[in-house]
């Protein structure tokens, strides 16, 4: 049978570079980081030597007591999925209207309009979070007419600037194309016959939205979410760079350990809990979305 | 009065005009067929009576009652769609609940009548199917269970069976027409398809266009065509023309090229010097063997083309430099297949009374 036997070499030539590009610079260095954070962290930083003094092997579990004992952590850990829950909501609530127009517009000025969605990605990540730094700044227009307005109503000035407001701004503003694009890529195969059909059978506009448009949009939703929440779970360089001292994310966390206590077991310890927590809830978003779904031709993403 | 008038309805996309100043009266209980090729304008005016499409002239009265101005959620019509649209996210179930749902019926009244109306369509036991697990037909029948299960008062049918194919359609056909007898709603039904429309229609409206070539029952769109346009595109037909050279005792005569003079019955008298048609059915024109016997039209030729298709038998007859004559002989005879082989003479003859005549 060599017809049968030239076609799996063939798969092996397509998916073999992929699955060696993963192996090689994902699963090794997470299984190395898995191994770090039993070690134990070095005297002057890094990692101590895998065989004390006695020559025994020094693996322990003291970064994970450490973890779960100290309440800090897991409220750091909370605050994080928190800030990534709400601007995932916020990019869904901002990005569905947005990507149901772009579907909706003339196919002519589709991709003009989608090009404007990815245009932010042609500069600089970090030029454009020091961007928001001048628009939320004190001086800045925002920011006098704001606290324009409150001093008008007798309340304080507040700073806009290195506040959690900062932080979640620019979350949802650098995450916002990742909801966009996926939701534009589902509404845009649409089936109008669907609500002419439903509009038919005596459904307003709410009622189309809400049972056609909306359940049929669910896959586009939760590809959308997962590529918001996972990223923002693990930011560090917005909360740096914008927040004020409490927003310390998990993210940042993860980087002190790493740069500036040198902690590395420390430090895989906690990307590994954000790991699983990552992937533990894009599992149950997969779950619901299979279960919502149902055995219909909906789970086309 | 009719329960559904079109009055006068036209519309216009640019400079191209779908549906010209139509006018249709549709009976309470009838089945109504708008038929035409694609681009005469039935869709269009199908739309228009769902409400997707306003009109740009004209009105349209239901229960005499104007219905522009009203959106389509909120007129008494359902539709049934060409490519069925059915919701791919809800069972059969959860489809046919939707316009009960949306009606607002109590919830305890739901399951009765989903069952009822699947009981309708013989989909008894597919309830909790989704749309992908059921076959072409099967869909079909979840489309037209959800139209009717709120007893509409005009169910419109967009080609609803043009993606089935023809073993299934044709029992689809008989299943449409009991459908029809048994609820008793008007139907207003939109198709390409001659064979289609002349077996499940009360009456039909030939439209080209965008205007009603012939309004009539099936059996008189068929055998009396009013126009060229309309013989030629119900059945297969042969069509003469030519200057009309006699007309006396409701019999005219035509000066065909190629065959000479042909004589047909009509009932007005036609002016000398008029140009007519003479439409006439293959299966009325006799062939047989060259002989002696005399029919009021009778030509010699030879079989140019022949199109065996089981029942029946098709042969095109050159004679001279006349258009083929299609002739249709039925294979009814025991062990016999065909009568005529290519190249045969043969004589191809049909009363005056045989042909349909048609002023231009």
């Amino acid at each position: 049978m060599p017809a049968r036997a030239s076609g799996r070499l063939n798969k092996w030539l397509v998916s073999g570079p992929p699955l060696v590009y993963l192996l090689v610079f994902f699963a090794i260095p997470t299984l190395i980081m898995a191994f770090a954070s039993f070690r134990t962290p070095g005297e002057f930083g890094g990692l101590a030597p895998l065989y004390d003094e006695s020559g025994k092997l020094d693996l322990n579990v003291e970064s994970y007591t450490r973890f779960f004992s100290e309440t800090v952590y897991a409220q750091v850990f909370v605050k994080s999925v928190g800030y990534a829950l709400v601007t995932t909501l916020a990019c869904l609530l901002l990005a569905y209207p947005l990507a149901a127009l772009i579907a909706k517009s003339p196919k002519k000025y589709r991709d003009l309009l989608l090009l404007l969605v990815i245009l932010p990605f042609w500069s600089n990540f970090l030029i454009r979070i020091y961007a928001w730094m001048i628009i939320l700044g004190p001086n800045a227009a925002l920011a006098r007419g704001v606290n324009g307005a409150l001093a008008w109503f007798g309340a304080q000035p507040v700073p806009l600037l290195f506040s959690s407001f900062a932080v979640l701004v620019c979350l949802v503003y650098v995450h916002l194309p990742f909801m966009v694009l996926p939701l534009y890529a589902n509404l845009e195969k649409h089936d109008q016959a669907l609500l002419d059909a439903a509009q038919d059978l005596g459904a307003n506009a709410w009622q189309r939205f809400w049972r056609i448009t909306f359940p049929l949009s669910l896959p586009g939703v939760y590809a959308g979410a997962a590529l918001v929440f996972i990223p923002a779970l693990g930011i560090f360089a917005i909360p740096d760079i914008l927040g004020g001292p409490n927003d310390t994310l998990i993210g940042n966390l993860i980087k002190q350990q790493f740069l500036e206590t040198r902690d590395w077991p420390f430090g895989s310890v906690l990307s590994i809990v954000l790991t699983a927590a990552a992937l533990a809830l894009a599992g149950l978003a997969a779950w619901i979305g299979r279960r919502q779904t149902g055995g219909g031709g909906a789970a086309r993403a | 009065m009719a329960l559904l008038e079109i009055q006068g309805v036209t519309r216009r996309f640019g400079d191209f005009t779908a549906v010209d100043n139509v006018s249709l009266a549709i009976e309470a209980g009838e089945f109504f067929t708008l038929l035409g090729p694609s681009g005469c304008g039935k869709t269009t005016l199908l739309r228009m009576i769902a409400g997707f499409d306003l009109p740009d002239g004209g009105r349209i009265l239901l229960n005499g009652e104007d219905l522009v101005g009203r959106p389509p959620e909120a007129r008494p019509v359902r539709t049934v769609f060409q490519s069925y649209a059915l919701f791919p996210h809800m069972t059969v179930e959860g489809n046919v609940a939707f316009p009960l749902k949306m009606a607002k019926t109590r919830d305890a009244d739901i399951p009765g009548k989903i069952a009822e109306a699947l009981e309708d369509v013989r989909l008894v036991g597919f309830g909790k199917r989704y749309p992908n697990e059921l076959s072409g037909g099967q869909k079909q029948r979840v489309a037209i269970a959800r139209a009717l299960v709120t007893h509409p008062t005009v169910l419109l049918l967009d080609e609803p069976l043009a993606a089935l194919d023809a073993k299934l359609r044709e029992e689809m056909q008989i299943e449409l027409i009991n459908m029809q007898k048994d609820v008793g709603i008007t139907f207003v039904y939109v198709t390409h398809d001659q064979t289609e429309a002349l077996a499940l229609s009360h009456r039909i409206a030939v439209m080209n266009g965008g205007k009603v070539e012939q309004l009539d029952e099936p059996s008189k769109i068929y055998g009396f065509p009013k126009t060229r346009f309309v013989a030629d595109f119900i059945g297969h037909c042969n069509l003469f023309s030519g200057p009309v050279t006699a007309a006396a005792d409701g019999t005219a005569t035509l000066e065909v090229v190629g065959l000479g003079p042909v004589r047909v019955a009509t009932a007005a008298t036609p002016a000398i010097g008029s140009v007519a048609t003479i439409a006439l059915r293959p299966e009325k024109v006799l062939i047989q063997a060259a002989d002696v016997a005399t029919r009021e039209n009778q030509y010699r030729g030879t079989v140019a083309e022949l199109l065996y298709m089981g029942d029946v038998t098709v042969y095109r007859v050159a004679i001279g430099d006349a258009a083929p004559v299609e002739a249709l002989l039925a294979n009814s005879q025991a062990g016999r297949a065909k009568f005529f082989e290519v190249g045969d003479t043969v004589d191809v003859g049909w009363q005056a009374g045989a042909g349909h005549f048609i002023a231009e």
